[in-house]
């Protein structure tokens, strides 16, 4: 066993501390190729990972880099930056600390450089630029550790992919770099270690106490929640009431546009003035810094935000976490608990508030599945590819490499181990050529191969265009916002291009808790006044919305089985009754589908429970089987459970509707045209650098981008359609937006068992659904036949039917000779 | 394909609902706009890079409309090319395509605004093209009467019970016709525009190109 040093010994014993035993054992460990560290939060799981590296440089021998932090959060690692700082100052040991983020001001970064401090926090996509300097060898020379924070929150995105490709250069760098990862629990230690081992090395776990079971409560109300809508605006009573019994209360949502309309809201309900704070990813950095500032001072009562405080800040005296909505992942939902009670041992209080009726039924499902400590998840794929082609050209930027070592090197990366040769290959010539179609342009020929054998770049100034696209972050394109003043009012944030889009001057939206009206667009700043306004128009930057669990809708489907729902409120028992009095519930096994006519139109509801993303996929499909069968479909919208379809046509027997292999041949043709095909290939592009967000110029306007990106996708499908970005787009969809994998899951559930309800009106189950946002136009005979409709109609009332010459009835023309 | 009839100066013409006009007695095609080389000329001018396939798809639809009318005349109806650069700069590959498609028939260039001289191709080039009591040029003149005319790119917009449309459209009334762009990638311009009205009378009709030609009053 590793004993304390004496500083620390008495570091500890003045704070009143001992020592956690799962800290000991990492001390113990220190020497271990990889070690992944399983805790709760408030476990001191970050003093744990930085024990070692303090004692190794308490002597003030080591020069350089000594130990690089990594964290999701840019937040996260500013604030590790003041919490190393209370130890390293109070023991006056010899470490300097630096930061590097995104926001890192350059001269700082300059400084960075040229002279690295002893520990370096950072983010996966900083650490991805200075790996792509030629000078990385020099500014990494003698770093020992390196502490990934927060692991399991990287290894679910690309983010982590990156990441992971990075270290690997730097090992080869740094043949001795140790790694350790802190993880939060999660369903599956294992995936997580390969994911961060150095393979062959292998990688240790080493498991904290989980500490006690959490306190966790729906909020019951008087009001029953509304049909749909995420606001949840009916509980602002209550939970005002709840920040006035607690200390310090976080309030989470699930999107920024819900918790801008959540704090207006509790604002203008707050009487007592009580101190509450707003912090999103939206939001402009100086005022997130404001917030977090205010918060570990403890001058906040309250912080309504949304999944960017979601990881293991320490907010230090947090007694109550609110989460407004349903969780829609059980494992997201515990992380987010253990927000509160920041102490180890102690257990972690928080409430749930369902948005809407349905998510009474999730909310209770999820607190179920807590108790019953059943965590959600999917297993993790093979790394993507586009990534890959990135990290190639980051290479590439550093200066010349060899195919055959950066092929070992990658596969020492965990999600890529198994990465084949030819793939490895495909994805070099992609960098170097552009692909087929693409052979036309010198400007996607990046690489070539040097005599000796060695890949460079062909041009060395394409390195600047490539640093400023680094990053797999695929966020909806956005516009600064700013008061307008003479030059340069005060930055508030930023909004969605599509919402801007949609705005005229004198329109009025939430940003920041305040109401602002629209003044003008000026260089891609959306310029803004203050106003009085009390309603504004909603600010509708949507955030991350999620799909909920396969594990968390199964425990719906049972809760639908049971003869009454004593654990449910009335409201919503009552609600469920009518269902089953006028129709039925939807059963585990079987699929239940209503059609009814309403609003003049023929609607038709699936429950088919595959999660947003599924249920989004099916409604594309079902409208595309319909179109074939002549149904005249006209759009539909999708929740988690169901898909409701709207035509012009009623649906007598919905099974041919749902033949797996019609659906996935359906699927094949389907994907060629389809807009989520086309963002999802936008994304890809952007990251494997066939299409630059960011050039030296001039930022592309969103529009621009995803008008030449739309081009790229029609002529790569039809010239060139096994083009590598093509073959990861289809890859990426199908796991991720496109999510066909639970489609499958739900039509082999099912079977041929299928409830069709011809009703004659709208179901208690069904009703929400009318109030959804989110619809989708089918462009197809329907619309033709509606045009045609139209076209007459204006005809015959304009009187120009009788002037010119009919249209020829005859649809098929075709010329006599 | 399918067409919406109408006169013209007494001439009876078909709207097609591909973007092309068809006059059956005199078997002449006419199309407008092509822009071609357009994804070239973006690029030489520093814009983003557009995969440059466009012509060819420009071209694959010009070819169907030629086989299925057999046309002995051919009107490019100015803005064939993107500027007289593209056209030089046209791969060898498309210009042997366009002078197949040329073979046998009377090819006539009309000059636009983005190609305003002679091209090195064959066909006539002109100004514009007088077929009495007809007259072919590049952009609509107040006051004439028979007149075809392209440049505009005129695109008509239709809400239809909660959704909008939006298509290249044909517009004419009893002196003229402003034809839509044939060519692909490229933008349009709203009929209910300003600009055209010195151009349509308060009659006009638009016929929206697409799945089937269609007929509306033009809107405003």
């Amino acid at each position: 066993m590793s004993a304390l040093p004496k500083t620390f010994q008495d570091w500890f014993a003045a704070k009143g501390w001992s020592i956690h035993p799962h800290q000991q054992k990492m001390l113990d460990r220190a020497d271990v190729p990889a070690l992944l560290l399983i805790a709760p939060t408030g476990g001191g799981k970050t003093l744990s990972g930085f024990l070692p590296t303090l004692i190794d440089l308490a002597d003030g021998t080591h020069e350089g880099m000594h130990t690089l932090y990594i964290s999701p959060l840019k937040a996260l690692a500013a604030d590790i930056q003041r919490n190393l700082t209370t130890p390293v100052e109070e023991m006056r040991l010899p470490i300097t600390i630096g930061a590097r983020t995104g926001d890192t001001t350059q001269t700082q970064r300059k400084r960075q450089r040229a002279d690295p401090p002893h520990i370096f926090l950072t983010t996966p996509e900083s650490l991805a630029l200075l790996v792509s300097y030629e000078d990385a060898p020099r500014m990494f020379r003698g770093l020992k550790r390196v502490v990934i924070d927060e692991i399991h929150a990287l290894a679910e995105s690309k983010r982590g992919d990156q990441m992971m490709l990075a270290l690997a250069r730097l090992n080869a760098i740094c043949p001795n770099l140790k790694r350790v990862g802190l993880s939060a629990t999660v369903e599956d230690p294992a995936a997580i270690a390969h994911f961060m081992a150095r393979h062959p090395d292998p990688c240790e776990i080493l498991m904290a106490d989980p500490g006690p079971a959490p306190d966790i409560q729906m909020l019951r109300t008087e009001e029953a929640p509304p049909w749909s809508g995420g606001g949840a605006a009916y509980a602002i009573p209550a939970v005002l009431e709840q920040i006035k019994q607690h200390k310090t209360t976080l309030i989470f949502h699930n999107t920024r546009a819900q918790a801008e309309i959540f704090f207006h809201n509790l604002w203008l309900a707050n009487e007592d003035s009580l101190p509450i704070g707003i912090h999103h990813g939206s939001l402009d950095r100086e005022q997130r810094t404001r917030v977090e500032a205010a918060m570990v001072r403890g001058d906040l009562r309250a912080i309504v935000c949304t999944g960017s405080l979601d990881l293991g800040i320490d907010w230090g005296d947090v007694d109550l976490v609110i989460q407004i909505g349903a969780p829609k992942n059980v494992k997201r939902l515990v992380q987010r608990i253990g927000r509160a009670n920041h102490r180890y041992n102690a257990p972690s209080k928080a409430l749930l508030v369902p948005a809407n009726r349905f998510e009474v039924v999730e909310c209770v499902a999820a607190l179920d599945a807590v108790l019953a400590g059943e965590l959600d998840g999917d297993p993790r794929g093979h790394g993507p590819r586009d990534v890959l082609c990135q990290h190639i050209l980051i290479t590439a930027c550093a200066g010349p490499f060899d195919a055959d070592d950066l092929y070992a090197e990658f596969t020492s990366a965990g999600a890529y181990s198994a990465l084949s040769r030819a793939d490895f290959d495909a994805c070099l010539d992609f960098c170097a050529t552009g692909g087929y179609a693409l052979r036309a342009y010198d400007k996607w020929k990046r690489l070539i191969q040097r005599p000796d054998g060695l890949w460079q770049l062909r041009d060395p100034r394409a390195a600047r265009n490539i640093r400023m696209n680094i990053g797999t972050i695929q966020d909806t394109d956005t516009l600064k916002v700013r008061m307008r003043r003479n030059r340069g009012g005060k930055p508030l944030g930023e909004i969605e291009e599509g919402f801007a889009a949609t705005l005229t001057p004198g329109d009025t939206f939430l940003i920041g808790g305040q109401i602002v009206k629209y003044e003008g667009l000026r260089e891609m700043t959306v310029e803004v006044s203050r106003d009085a306004a009390k309603k504004p128009k909603i600010a509708t930057f949507a955030g991350t919305k999620f799909a909920t669990s396969t594990q968390l809708s199964a425990r719906v489907q049972q809760m639908f089985t049971q003869e009454s729902w004593p654990e449910l409120p009335a409201h919503t028992a009552d609600w469920l009754h009518l269902q089953r009095e006028v129709s039925q519930l939807p059963q585990p096994g079987r699929l239940l589908i209503e059609s009814f006519p309403h609003d003049g139109r023929e609607q038709t509801v699936v429950y088919g429970f595959a999660g947003r993303n599924g249920m989004q996929t099916l409604g594309l499909l079902l409208t595309k089987r319909m179109e074939e069968l002549g149904l005249h479909p006209l759009g539909f919208v999708a929740t988690d459970y169901a898909t409701l379809i709207w035509g012009l046509d009623a649906v007598t027997d919905p099974a041919p509707l749902f033949d797996l292999t019609a659906l996935q041949e359906g699927l094949e043709t389907w994907l060629a045209g389809n807009a989520v095909m086309k963002r999802t290939f936008r994304a890809s592009a952007t990251i494997a650098g066939l299409i630059e967000r960011n050039s030296p110029q001039a930022r592309k306007s969103g529009r621009q981008a995803t008008f030449s990106s739309d081009i790229l996708y029609d002529t790569l499908h039809r010239y060139d359609p096994d083009h590598l970005v093509l073959q990861i787009t289809r890859e990426e969809a199908l796991r991720g937006l496109v999510d066909f994998s639970r489609i499958e899951e739900m039509v082999e559930r099912v079977e041929n068992r299928i409830d069709h309800r011809q009703l004659t009106r709208v179901t208690p189950l069904a009703a929400p659904l009318f109030l959804e946002m989110g619809r989708v136009p089918v462009k197809g005979e329907a619309e033709e036949r509606l045009l045609a409709e139209e076209a007459a109609r204006l005809m015959e009332t304009s009187g120009l039917a009788q002037i010119t010459p009919a249209p020829s009835d005859k649809p098929k023309w075709r010329m006599g000779y | 394909m399918n067409a919406h009839d109408f006169n013209l100066a007494s001439t009876a013409l078909k709207a097609l609902n591909s973007g092309a006009l068809w006059v059956p007695d005199r078997a002449l095609l006419c199309v407008s706009d092509l822009h071609l080389g357009k994804s070239e000329r973006i690029l030489r001018r520093g814009g983003s890079p557009l995969p440059p396939y466009e012509t060819r798809d420009t071209l694959t639809r010009l070819a169907a409309d030629l086989a299925s009318t057999q046309a002995r005349t051919v009107i490019c109806l100015g803005d064939s090319f993107d500027d007289l650069g593209a056209a030089q700069a046209l791969p060898e590959e498309e210009k042997q395509w366009i002078t197949r498609l040329q073979a046998g028939r009377q090819w006539i260039w009309v000059e636009g605004n983005h190609d305003p001289g002679p091209i090195d191709m064959g066909g006539t080039h002109l100004a514009e093209y007088v077929d009495t009591p007809l007259i072919f040029r590049h952009i609509a003149e107040v006051g004439a009467i028979g007149e075809i005319s392209g440049h505009y790119h005129p695109k008509v917009r239709l809400a239809l019970r909660g959704r909008v449309i939006s298509r290249p459209a044909f517009l004419f009334d009893q002196n003229r016709l402003i034809m839509p762009a044939y060519g692909t990638y490229t933008g349009g311009l709203d009929s209910r525009s300003p600009v055209f009205h010195p151009l349509m009378r308060p009659d006009a009709c638009a016929v929206l190109t697409g799945r089937t030609a269609m007929a509306v009053p033009m809107p405003r």
